[in-house]
């Protein structure tokens, strides 16, 4: 139930970003929601769902999901997060706090842990559209 | 694109009465030992306090606390356990024993993870074990947590002594209250931090003599609450600078 608390900053940060644009309305919010962070749109999308306030009553939520790149700074390997190549305790951990990532995965190639999240880490706002 | 955690940090601290950063440029001079003997005194008069472990890459209150191996709860976020009558949280939840080899970047996005997703509640005071030196956790906190103060740790070393002038002189620039300075590990032979301090302007919050009793009291919280390092906390704590608000 993490997916709450991001989906809580979600809706902030949007109403925020429309309060600034004077929108009256939010007709669309586009999010993406990183790989590695390993969030299930299905509870982040009904989060959304129990915090629209009017601002947000017409409003469709987008959910994209982004791959997940890792690149080694040592030997410069770039490769994707699998999360078939971890058990569930560390998948879980890796979702609270994506960056105990380095904790716990390897360069495939060097096994060096210092690399770099090039993209999929977490949850980001996208685009917001609506009406003035 | 926008990173919309940050938007809701000052929400989930806004229920906390005081937030004291326990910090000093230095490695090495007992920030840990203050900052969980700190938050262990005002617990044991009454107050709601929460400890919170910002030294990601080598944490030590969770062993100065004598943790059991227990876990946050997750409702609505992160909740985070109750150890020794704290709220407390700690990286050491999801990493265990095994390093974190996190660069500036890595630290500045775990620690805005969990300040916006920990759901501290109401509480008088959350006491914060800072990394030392004044590097991104510095940085991000006093960029997003607004009611934020510091308490710094020297000990009698100049070398120390040299890193809080810096770290003061930071502080100071960027208008952050400091609640006042201590200095841990006295040594027998006066060095003048009180002087020191004051000529900083700033408060000198009292010294704390070595205490080598303080070693064999690590993870026993009656043994640890009875060393003079505790005592003298009590007494800082006593001279209303730490006062509820």
């Amino acid at each position: 139930m993490h997916e709450w608390a991001l989906a809580e900053a979600i809706i902030t940060s949007a109403r925020q970003i429309a309060e600034k644009e004077k929108l009256k309305e939010v007709s669309e919010v586009t999010i993406k929601v990183g790989e590695l962070q390993q969030v299930e749109p299905k509870i982040l999308r009904f989060a959304l769902s129990q915090m629209k306030t009017d601002l947000f009553k017409h409003a469709k939520f987008r959910i994209l999901k982004a791959k997940s790149t890792l690149k080694c700074r040592v030997c410069g390997a770039a490769w994707k997060f699998n999360t078939k190549k971890i058990d569930i305790a560390t998948a879980e951990a890796i979702h609270f706090v994506p960056e105990v990532a380095h904790t716990y995965i390897k360069c495939p190639k060097c096994g060096s842990p210092d690399f770099e999240i090039v993209s999929g880490r977490g949850v980001w706002l996208e685009d917001l559209k609506g009406a003035k | 694109m926008v990173d919309p955690r940050t938007s809701v940090i000052h929400e989930r601290l806004a229920k906390i009465g005081r937030i004291v950063a326990v910090s000093s440029g230095k490695g090495g001079v007992g920030k840990s030992m203050v900052a969980t003997i700190l938050a262990l005194t005002l617990a044991r008069q009454g107050c709601k306090v929460g400890l919170f472990d910002l030294d990601f890459t080598s944490p030590s209150t969770h062993i100065i606390l004598g943790a059991p191996n227990v876990k946050p709860k997750e409702e609505k976020g992160i909740i985070p356990a109750t150890v020794n009558g704290l709220e407390y949280m700690s990286l050491i939840y999801f990493v265990g024993d095994n390093p974190a080899p996190l660069r500036g970047a890595d630290i500045s996005n775990a620690l805005i993870e969990l300040l916006s997703v920990t759901q501290w509640g109401k509480m008088d005071f959350l006491v914060i074990d800072m990394p030392p030196g004044i590097g991104d956790a510095i940085l991000d906190l006093v960029r997003l947590v607004k009611q934020i103060e510091f308490l710094i740790v020297t000990t009698s070393s100049l070398l120390a002594f040299q890193t809080v002038r810096k770290q003061v002189a930071l502080l100071c620039e960027l208008n952050i209250p400091i609640i006042g300075v201590v200095e841990n590990m006295k040594m027998n032979k006066a060095y003048g931090i009180q002087e020191k301090t004051e000529k900083l302007g700033l408060k000198y919050l009292g010294a704390i003599s070595f205490d080598e009793q303080a070693e064999s009291a690590i993870g026993d919280m009656e043994k640890l609450l009875s060393t003079s390092i505790s005592k003298k906390i009590g007494q800082i704590v006593q001279t209303k600078v730490l006062a509820k608000k």
